[in-house]
């Protein structure tokens, strides 16, 4: 019996729909020294620094989160000890859609996708005894990103961190949530406006902070391909970064902090490919279409996560091999943060032991394979080369066709690149159901495993009962009328069509208002955005 | 490929949570109507009793509950339960989502029929609702004549 695939039987395309040659060689594929260039230099295709890795590795950086402060940050500084090099936190769905503890519609949802953190009490615990200005921390939330912000730097100051010495990241991209995820509030303007509040409150005051972190990893798992992915995103970002300079600054100086995030899919060539183009494609966007000068707002960094919709419930252990090369796609594309999955996320938050996996991959990758020792070794391959420049010149038309439709808000208003998502999403399934898109123990070599079950995580259900005795517990002992007085000033801020609100919710915060009652007040004046 | 079928049989795919995945729900919805059933879906974020009234609204026959975020042991048996309470109990209720198998016991026990983990076949759903709607039918036939006059009655207050 033979696995090799028949040549009448497969076609040889990636999943963006390139046709994939016998072979590639100098005389049919030639490469062009000009596209290329070198690394540190634009268009940045074989990455952004001169010495890439050498000069400093990429941020291992494992997402995570669960139940209530305690216990995530009983995980960070477990994380930390075994060698992860930064945070990431992962929130709870009330938190992300700016619901207390207490909240009817959070029941059974609390601490369970991530933390729960709904006060600067519980932003206190989730990162004691964690230096601030050492240790680099993503926060990977969206609608009440602001909010989240405010916590953040809330406690920063009254441990006497500098504002000026956080590192991190805000993700804070609330267009993709109407795009693909779906853990929005308000409607997009208003959502748009509160965003970029806290954008351009951090390009004033946190110098090392990148406040946006523009993502496609949701809408390639949402279905889109490889080239929807970058696409969609790229255009974002201009979305966004029109945004900030009618607020007086212009790209030349946002662009520098704007921060980006893809998925690392199974298709290994087509993969690193799309890490290069997206980087060419960034630098070329900024320079001739934007004008900017400046190289470092020319550059795109970004953050990778290996894409979750590509493991199995169905023989979890293979996962790990999944993982391995999505991540070691991710370091061959230059990328500077990377979250490795854990093998059992098909089923549950990871475990202890498939979190300590997952971490322990990316080392191997980083100190055992010398995939770190050169910049771009995949560069000058005739074969990533042409891919390259054919995924370049795609996503380049996708987003003329974008700005000519209207840009991103328009058509995410409309639906319309929702449907296209949706379209490939579909596709994507009814290949694996035909068996023309082969994945190992789900449609093909299928043998029924040896039962025994994977240990997977528990989230104590006794979480949520106990973060409620905590919000009751903290409201007991607040000001009232100072945390009604902060409330108010954040509703006059509302009431106003334009002007900033990051300030008044800063100031609610400190002033012991929870996220939830902060929500509530904005909804107020800004209504909520109901899926169609 | 998902096999056709000639079915007159109305599903209701549903989100229930502050979930927002919905690729899946999405898919299977599309799927169900490729195999000829007449489905409605929800959206997103709505909760168990705004399904149970479109259920009623819908006048369905079976509910599928789809659900990616740990909630599914508060959420799908509220679904059911409301279903029950106003009295229609014989609406086919099934789900999937990231679901570890040791609950399956318990949420059948709850009303939730049958429980689909990830990289289940589209086909193996089709069928199931197929045999089960089928199978429904045939025990309950008195029984949606009893939920349809207290829907007239209902409608007439």
């Amino acid at each position: 019996m033979t696995m090799t695939p028949a040549a009448e039987t497969y076609d040889f395309k990636t999943p963006s729909g390139v046709e994939i040659e016998r072979y590639y060689g100098p005389d049919t594929h030639p490469v062009s020294q000009a596209e290329l260039g070198e690394p540190g230099r634009y268009p940045f295709t074989r990455g952004i620094h001169a010495t890439m890795y050498r000069g400093r590795l990429w941020t291992m950086r494992q997402y995570a989160g669960f139940g209530t402060a305690q216990e995530t940050n009983q995980r960070f500084r477990w994380l930390l000890e075994e060698g992860q090099t930064g945070l990431s936190t992962a929130f709870d769905l009330p938190t992300q859609t700016g619901l207390d503890a207490d909240h009817p519609a959070a029941a059974g949802e609390v601490g369970r996708v991530g933390v729960h953190v709904g006060t600067i009490a519980d932003m206190e615990t989730l990162f004691a005894e964690i230096p601030l200005d050492k240790v680099s921390t993503s926060l990977t939330i969206n609608a009440t990103a602001p909010i989240l912000l405010a916590f953040y730097l809330a406690i920063a100051k009254r441990r006497g961190a500098a504002f000026e010495s956080l590192r991190g990241t805000l993700q804070n991209d609330v267009l993709k949530e109407f795009l693909a995820r779906g853990t929005y509030i308000f409607p997009p303007g208003p959502s748009l406006r509160f965003a970029v509040d806290a954008i351009v409150y951090s390009l004033k005051n946190l110098p090392l902070f990148n406040p946006i972190s523009i993502s496609g990893y949701h809408i390639r798992e949402a279905g889109s391909d490889a080239v929807q992915e970058i696409a969609f995103t790229l255009a974002n970002a201009e979305a966004y970064l029109k945004e900030i300079e009618r607020r007086g600054i212009p790209p030349e100086r946002s662009g520098e902090r704007v921060a980006f995030f893809f998925g690392c899919h199974n298709h290994f060539l087509e993969e690193i490919a799309k890490f290069r183009a997206a980087r060419r494609v960034w630098a070329k966007m900024m320079r001739e279409d934007w004008g900017v000068k400046n190289p470092r707002a020319q550059m795109l960094r970004f953050h990778v996560q290996t894409c979750g919709s590509t493991l199995t419930s169905q023989q979890p252990l293979n996962n790990v091999m999944r993982t391995a090369l999505q991540a070691m796609a991710a370091t061959l594309g230059g990328a500077q943060s990377l979250h490795t999955n854990a093998y059992d996320e098909a089923l549950a938050l990871p475990s202890e032991t498939s979190a300590a996996l997952a971490l322990k991959t990316q080392q191997i990758l980083a100190y055992e394979t010398g995939v770190a020792d050169t910049a771009d070794p995949a560069g000058g391959s005739w074969a990533i080369e042409s891919l390259t420049t054919q995924l370049e010149r795609r996503i380049r038309e996708k987003i003329g066709d974008i700005r000519a439709k209207g840009g991103m808000i328009d058509l995410i208003a409309r639906g319309v690149p929702q449907g296209e998502i949706h379209e490939k999403a579909y596709e994507h399934s009814r290949e694996v159901e035909s068996g023309r898109r082969k994945i190992v123990g789900v449609n093909c070599l299928a043998i029924p495993e040896k039962k025994g079950r994977l240990k997977t995580l528990k989230v104590a259900a006794s979480a949520e009962s106990s973060l409620k005795k905590a919000l009751a517990a903290f409201k007991a002992k607040r000001n009232k009328a100072a945390v009604r007085e902060s409330l108010d000033a954040v509703s006059r801020a509302a009431a106003q069509p334009s002007g900033d609100l990051f300030v008044p919710v800063l100031a609610a915060v400190q002033a012991r208002a929870t996220l939830g009652e902060i929500v509530a007040t904005l909804r107020e004046h800004f209504g909520e955005h109901r899926s169609s | 490929m998902v096999e056709g079928t000639a079915s007159p049989y109305r599903i209701l795919i549903a989100k229930p949570g502050l979930d927002g995945h919905d690729r899946g729900a999405k898919v299977i919805v599309r799927a169900l109507r490729d195999a000829g059933f007449e489905v409605i879906y929800t959206g997103i974020r709505q909760t168990p009793e705004m399904i149970a009234r479109a259920a009623i609204q819908e006048d369905v026959d079976a509910v599928g509950l789809s659900l990616l975020s740990g909630a599914h042991m508060t959420l799908f048996p509220r679904v059911a339960s409301l279903l029950k309470e106003e009295g229609l109990g014989d609406i086919l209720v099934f789900g999937g989502g990231i679901i570890p198998d040791e609950d399956f016991p318990l949420l059948r026990k709850k009303g939730i029929d049958r429980v689909f983990g990830p990289g289940t076949s589209l086909q193996s759903i089709v069928d199931y609702l197929k045999e089960a709607l089928a199978r429904r039918k045939q025990a309950t036939d008195g029984k949606s004549k009893a939920r349809k006059i207290k829907e007239g009655a209902k409608a007439a207050k």
